[in-house]
């Protein structure tokens, strides 16, 4: 295709992507560079009759709306959000660092700063779905793949559910159930004989709780791709490892695993981009206690009547680096694979 | 056919997978049709302090209305919170933002699989990278500019914002479905005298449907299901149905008011039900055309 006429048809689908979504990181870059202006306070004089006179120190918001419409951005700030407590926190976490005596008590105070703390819950949902639903979701290809065909439409129209449904609908309906008056919040307490077990109350319960959802909503994607990788399996290859005395297990183990491996790769290029954004269930099960990620306290700026821009922004550039980092070896392997293609 | 020998399982393998399969689908499937059940009950049965099977035979809901199931949730949330006015909103915004992207998309998708210079590799791997984007960075990016242009909370810019996010994967999409479609077809229509446009004018488009249609089903999917943008970027009486639904939760300490976002969930997730029951295909096949194709 000609340089000229490409660029025709790519330019509506272009100009999309670059006004709406590298103009906006810019824009993200410049917001994280500013602060919002400091409250100008004056001091006025309250005189009732013949109470006498106080004086009170209160916010000038006239003087607070001229400001803002002369800088909108608020004032610069330099890097100074990135390092500040709620973002990377480095002056303490030197201070950590000099007052601790343990890893164990180190990591402890980390945890304590709001960012580092979201970083966790995220890091560890995305390394821990990803792999629960690639498992989950090839277990049940090859179930579903071993039924008589009648049922397997309709198997397959109940397995897409969980994916299908909205994040934040599919997260409120797993906890109301889950809630200590709900159905399987109550049948939890009567298995483990503790009528005041509550999942919200703890913790590691409510990471269990939220990483549970996310297998459950995620695990259709991986069983679809891998049901239909399963329909292209070769007949021969699996039949002659059979005369070749393998059992059923070692012939999916070193016949069907390796034909699939390369959706494998797929999968979890997939879900590790969707599950570092991981959001919806924090604000359905409400979980913002025990969990947060990354978006969620971008989010959590942004909501409210004191915007925090500035804030939000500098947590949006560290989550847009996270993303870069974790694609990059996605990245350099299609550069190579593209090179090789070519030569 | 007789069965394959290979594929042929012994019964206690066969027990095993049926018993795991029937187990996953219980998980699957009947979070819904509680929820759907407890929605046509009062609070205190579907949240139940005493016994969870009130919620099974409408114990309180008996006493508080006389019959074994109530609509006072619906009522609640579609006349009393008007959620059919989200619904309307949800229904412009997701035709708009399909529509837009689909036109725009086939038209970046064609270019992008008949292209093959070096440039065609790196629009895609950036379009890679923007998927990849969480949206509430975008977001927090769009939010002050909005407000100073003066286009925050307005339908139309969420549509514009939405149709943006989705271009990514619509390209990628349409691109592996445009690589289907022999380059001999519209190639040949260029020697016999047509433009590139004409080509895939009278070539291209009709024979383009099925891979449209799957990629606008989950354009559609991306719009309906999006809570980031939405909820951030609509006004309060422009909101769409997810926010709407989030919103019903903040004021969950009244009585009954729990039972309205019950309501509004069960009403948001019976169009997805039947889209799924119609499109099933489609959706599969979507979900596969990235991946087995490479």
């Amino acid at each position: 295709m000609k340089h000229k006429t490409f660029l025709w048809f790519m330019l509506p689908s272009g100009f999309a992507m670059l006004l709406f979504i590298a103009l906006p990181i810019m824009s993200v870059l410049v917001q994280s560079l500013y602060i919002e202006h400091e409250k100008v306070l004056i001091e006025v004089e309250n005189c009732v009759p013949l109470g006498g006179c106080t004086k009170e120190t209160v916010v000038d918001t006239e003087a607070a709306a001229r400001l803002k419409a002369e800088q909108p951005l608020g004032q610069f700030n330099g890097f100074g959000t990135y390092t500040n407590r709620n973002h990377l926190a480095t002056a303490e976490i030197a201070g950590f660092w000099r007052s601790t005596n343990s890893w164990a008590e180190f990591g402890k105070q980390v945890y304590g700063l709001p960012f580092y703390k979201a970083l966790a819950f995220t890091l560890t949902y995305t390394f821990l779905v990803t792999p629960m639903v690639i498992i989950l979701g090839f277990c049940i290809a090859l179930a579903v793949n071993a039924l008589p065909r009648m049922f397997k439409g309709l198997a397959i129209f109940f397995s897409l559910l969980p994916m299908m449904v909205t994040p934040l609908v599919g997260s409120l309906i797993l906890y109301w159930m889950i809630d200590s008056r709900g159905v399987l919040g109550q049948t939890l307490q009567v298995i483990m004989a503790d009528p005041d077990l509550s999942l919200r109350a703890s913790p590691v319960l409510t990471w269990i709780m939220l990483m549970v959802y996310g297998t459950w909503s995620s695990a259709p994607f991986a069983f679809v791709v891998f049901y239909a990788g399963l329909q292209t399996v070769p007949e021969d290859t699996l039949e002659s490892a059979m005369i070749d005395g393998a059992s059923r297990w070692e012939r999916v183990r070193y016949v069907v695993i390796p034909y699939l491996m390369p959706l494998v790769t797929f999968i979890a290029l997939i879900q590790l981009m969707d599950n570092f954004r991981v959001f919806e269930p924090i604000v359905g099960f409400s979980a913002e206690a025990s969990a947060t990620s990354l978006s969620w306290i971008i989010y959590n700026d942004l909501r409210g009547e004191f915007q925090l821009f500035g804030s939000a922004a500098a947590t949006s550039m560290l989550t847009i680096l996270g993303v870069a980092v974790l694609l990059t070896p996605v990245l350099i392997r299609t550069w190579r694979d593209f090179k090789g293609a070519k030569s | 056919m007789s069965e394959a020998l290979a594929t042929r399982r012994s019964l206690p393998l066969r027990a095993l997978l049926m018993g795991f399969l029937f187990l996953w689908l219980i998980a699957a499937a009947f979070p819904f049709f509680w929820t759907l059940w407890g929605s046509f009950k009062v609070q205190s049965d579907f949240f139940s302090i005493q016994d969870w099977r009130n919620a099974l035979w409408g114990t309180r809901t008996v006493i508080e209305t006389g019959g074994a199931f109530t609509g006072a949730g619906y009522e609640g949330a579609w006349i009393q919170e008007g959620f059919g006015r989200a619904v309307f909103n949800t229904l412009i915004v997701t035709v708009c933002v399909t529509a837009i992207s689909l036109t725009f998309g086939t038209l970046g998708g064609y270019a992008l699989s008949r292209s093959s210079y070096n440039y065609t590799f790196w629009i895609l791997m950036v379009a890679l990278v923007f998927r990849a984007m969480p949206h509430i960075t975008l977001v927090s990016g769009y939010l002050l500019p909005f407000f100073e242009l003066n286009i925050w909370g307005y339908l139309s810019t969420s549509i514009v914002v939405l149709v943006a996010i989705n271009q990514p994967f619509t390209i990628w999409m349409l691109r592996s479905f445009f690589m289907n479609i022999p380059k001999d077809l519209d190639e040949s229509a260029m020697v016999d005298g047509c433009t590139r446009f004409q080509a895939f004018r009278y070539v291209i488009i009709p024979v383009m449907w099925p891979g449209v249609i799957t990629t606008g089903l989950f354009s559609f999917l991306l719009a309906y299901n999006d809570f980031a943008v939405t909820a951030m970027l609509l006004s309060k009486e422009n909101q769409t149905m997810i926010p709407k639904i989030a919103s019903f939760l903040g004021s969950t300490q009244q009585e009954g008011n729990v039972m309205f976002a019950v309501a509004a969930v069960v009403s948001a997730t019976a169009p997805l039900f039947v889209l799924v029951l119609f499109f099933q295909r489609q959706i599969v096949s979507g979900l596969t055309a990235g991946a087995v194709k490479g």
